[in-house]
């Protein structure tokens, strides 16, 4: 197997295997959250900062949590709270973080490519992509894929329910980094990916991404759909530029009730969060066994650990985490 | 003007060695200038005692380049360009006239801030021509006294930077523009297109997930602006046409003979949108980088005549401000120091033709050459002011930031070795560039 990447910026960084792996380390590391004191010394002596330049608190939790769990220490930064906000540039900020010695710096950014740039400008250090933009987000479709390979019962057998699987990805997929990073993570793993949105809420291009179909037409593919991930519709998108109301976007694109019934009963109900109840999915909905939305939550914390061992561990085992 | 501060004290100087290619042809001749002036062109002459000599051996000797569109950022940007350093920029770019933008700080749209960049301008490293604001504030809202400017010597209008947004105030400036024999620029860019796009919207723009401009947001400025010249008859000119699209309108327009030109930017036939994969800003320029059909198009366009200038669109933003975000960074890329020679590398055009979109064509459409009671563009001739160029079409050099004469570093073709180098430049009769080195 290929060495894993130095930088996680983007799914596209990972390949199958890499992303097998992920999975895989992760199964420890959840096993770690398990016990009744959920700490292992593998990252002892190391530095992780978090930056974040857009208000984010599920993300920052989970990755503070997950480096804080590994015994890392764990330096964070607000952009409203640190020098930023006194005009100092991008290019200062992270120079000034690396000089204070960091092992990994955890960005989240609303400007696409800023965590490709400071990987350019760092030389001993992991560059994390928390979410920048619309560009990607990758730990979040590795965290969707750990909670899809688990409801198939997890381990090898759970991973190769992906090859053929059909994943519907519904929403505003125009401005989302989720389905980004979504897309290129479950058509690596062999998955067919459909994308329905009204055509204001695609992107303007299509091509060259890894897409069996676009559909404006929920209804029509939910009976052939065995995963379906709804993504966030932000208010003023329904405000009359992309979408005529709110009310209007429910009705073509939420899943309500009517329509999870539809659904073949395995189905995986998935949400990026934060979920706007009566919007991209109905309350109760939100609430079936088959939808697996706090999963996603718990299974953060434990797939950003094994992202952080795969980039930092070098010379920790996995051993180590039977100390 | 620089022509005649030193009028009268300049010694003799002799180009030798060149062949002397103008808008009549090309011959191999020396070049004499006496008092800033062609006092003869011919063969085998010899200079005079105390004369300085250039030679011009393996060389290019042309009328002076033009560029139609340079942002010299002073008044209200120096920390980017002044005029002193944009001028050395042009000077060293073989460009005896630029044509400054007007969205400065304050922006040209007064007889005030338009005698204020003359002044400014005086002793500087070449001419500087000025395109006055069609708007005031460049606001799109109320015509600027475009009469006031006029009697000053613009003879060029533009909103560059932005377009003129309303199609019935454009009409107008048009209809306004015809008595006063002027042309109009315009950077087609419809604002509710474009609106919070930063680079070409297409395949890259989605999958780097940066908000686009579709080609459209030009094309369709272009197509209105083509109807309200064919109304009007008023004259168009096209700053930095950069899709497959805006081309074809213009070549169609051009056979109908509506009064219509278009300059294109040498990013715009030696760049792509792909170049941003990297999130680089430096690769941020408005209009922006397109796909390679566009680039196609735009190489086209210079072949078959449908654009008539290679204009700069010279844009210095200082470093900080380029290592911003990509959304957050300002667009533009250095060029004055660049052009000719990427149009040399680049392009399949005889030298001859090269030169003609970069100093005599571009020289017409500012009101800069001779028939406009310019100097600038051109014929090589006894009693013609001394703007000229020497060019050394095989001379290959490496392009580095470092040691350019802007203020800025911001040349997307950083480490790029480029065929075609400036090796003289002759302002008014004085050498302001020897051997491809600054004299000042």
């Amino acid at each position: 197997m290929s060495a894993f990447p130095t930088h996680l910026l983007s799914m596209d960084d990972l390949d199958a295997d890499d992303i097998a792996e992920v999975l895989r380390v992760t199964d420890s590391f959840a096993e770690v959250g398990r016990r009744a004191n959920p700490k292992v010394p593998t990252l002892r002596g190391r530095t992780v900062a978090t930056l974040f330049f857009e208000d984010s608190t599920r993300t920052r939790m989970s990755f503070e949590t997950a480096a804080k769990r590994m015994s890392a220490d764990v330096l964070s930064f607000a952009a409203g709270s640190s020098s930023v906000k006194k005009g100092e540039s991008l290019r200062d900020t992270i120079e000034t973080i690396q000089a204070i010695g960091m092992d990994a710096v955890i960005i989240r950014h609303s400007s696409s490519g800023v965590p490709a740039r400071v990987a350019e400008w760092v030389d001993s250090c992991a560059v994390i992509n928390a979410g920048d933009g619309w560009h990607q987000h990758p730990t979040q479709a590795l965290l969707d894929l750990y909670t899809v390979r688990q409801s198939f019962g997890g381990g090898q057998e759970g991973l190769d329910r992906f090859a053929g699987l059909r994943v519907t990805i519904v929403g505003d997929i125009r401005h989302s980094r989720v389905a980004r990073s979504q897309i290129s993570a479950y058509a690596a793993l062999g998955a067919e990916v459909t994308l329905v949105a009204p055509a204001t809420l695609l992107p303007p291009s299509l091509e060259g991404w890894p897409v069996a179909s676009v559909s404006h037409d929920l209804d029509s593919v939910l009976a052939t759909t065995d995963v379906i991930s709804l993504l966030r519709l932000q208010a003023e998108r329904g405000s009359g530029d992309y979408v005529p109301t709110m009310r209007e976007y429910t009705m073509g694109y939420a899943l309500t009730a009517r329509r999870a019934l539809q659904l073949p009963p395995e189905a995986v109900i998935l949400h990026p969060g934060p979920m706007v109840r009566g919007v991209e999915i109905a309350s109760e909905v939100a609430e079936l066994p088959s939808a697996r939305i706090t999963d996603q939550v718990g299974n953060g914390v434990a797939v950003r650990m094994a992202v952080l061992f795969l980039l930092l561990g070098q010379g920790a085992r996995e051993a180590d985490l039977n100390e | 003007m620089s022509e005649g501060h030193a009028m009268g004290t300049m010694p003799e100087l002799l180009i030798r060695g060149g062949t002397v290619i103008d808008r009549t042809g090309e011959r191999r001749a020396d070049v004499r200038v006496v008092d800033g002036t062609v006092v003869e062109v011919g063969k085998g002459l010899s200079a005079s005692a105390g004369a300085t000599e250039l030679d011009a051996g393996g060389c290019a000797v042309t009328p002076g380049l033009v560029d139609l569109h340079t942002h010299l950022r002073e008044p209200g940007r120096e920390e980017a360009e002044t005029v002193e350093s944009g001028t050395r920029a042009a000077a060293l770019g073989g460009f005896t006239a630029v044509v400054a933008m007007p969205n400065t700080d304050p922006p040209l749209d007064s007889a005030e801030s338009v005698r204020n960049v003359f002044a400014l301008a005086e002793g500087a490293m070449a001419q500087v021509a000025v395109a006055g604001a069609i708007t005031v504030g460049r606001a799109g809202e109320r015509l600027a006294p475009m009469a006031e400017l006029a009697a000053l010597g613009v003879r060029l209008f533009t909103d560059d930077g932005d377009g003129v947004q309303s199609a019935g105030l454009m009409l107008r400036a048009l209809q306004y523009a015809t008595g006063l024999g002027v042309t109009l620029g315009q950077h087609c860019e419809d604002r509710s297109l474009a609106a919070g796009g930063t680079m070409h919207e297409g395949a890259w723009s989605s999958r780097l997930g940066l908000p686009g401009m579709p080609s459209e947001a030009e094309e369709v400025m272009v197509a209105r602006d083509i109807a309200l010249s064919r109304a009007t008859g008023g004259r168009v000119h096209f700053l930095h046409l950069s899709t497959a699209g805006s081309i074809d309108l213009v070549r169609r327009a051009r056979a109908e003979g509506i009064p219509v030109t278009a300059e294109v930017a040498p990013h715009h036939f030696t760049l792509t949108d792909g170049c941003t994969s990297t999130y680089d800003p430096i690769f941020k320029v408005n209009p922006p980088l397109r796909t390679q059909s566009d680039v196609d198009a735009v190489k086209a366009a210079l072949m078959d005549g449908t654009a008539d200038a290679i204009a700069t669109d010279h844009a210095p933003h200082s470093p900080e401000l380029k290592d911003l975000p990509f959304d957050q960074a300002p667009p533009g890329m250095l060029g004055l120091e660049t052009a000719l020679a990427l149009a040399i590398t680049e392009l399949d055009l005889t030298l001859e033709r090269i030169v003609a979109l970069l100093s005599w064509q571009p020289a017409v459409i500012a009101g800069l050459d001779p028939d406009h009671g310019g100097c600038q563009g051109g014929p090589i001739a006894p009693g013609a002011v001394a703007n000229l160029c020497v060019i050394d079409p095989t001379a290959t050099w490496t392009v580095d930031p470092k040691s350019m004469a802007s203020r800025s570093r911001n040349t997307p073709y950083s480490g790029r070795t480029l065929t075609g180098r400036v090796r003289h430049t002759v302002l008014a009769g004085e050498p302001v560039v020897i051997d491809a080195e600054a004299q000042r």
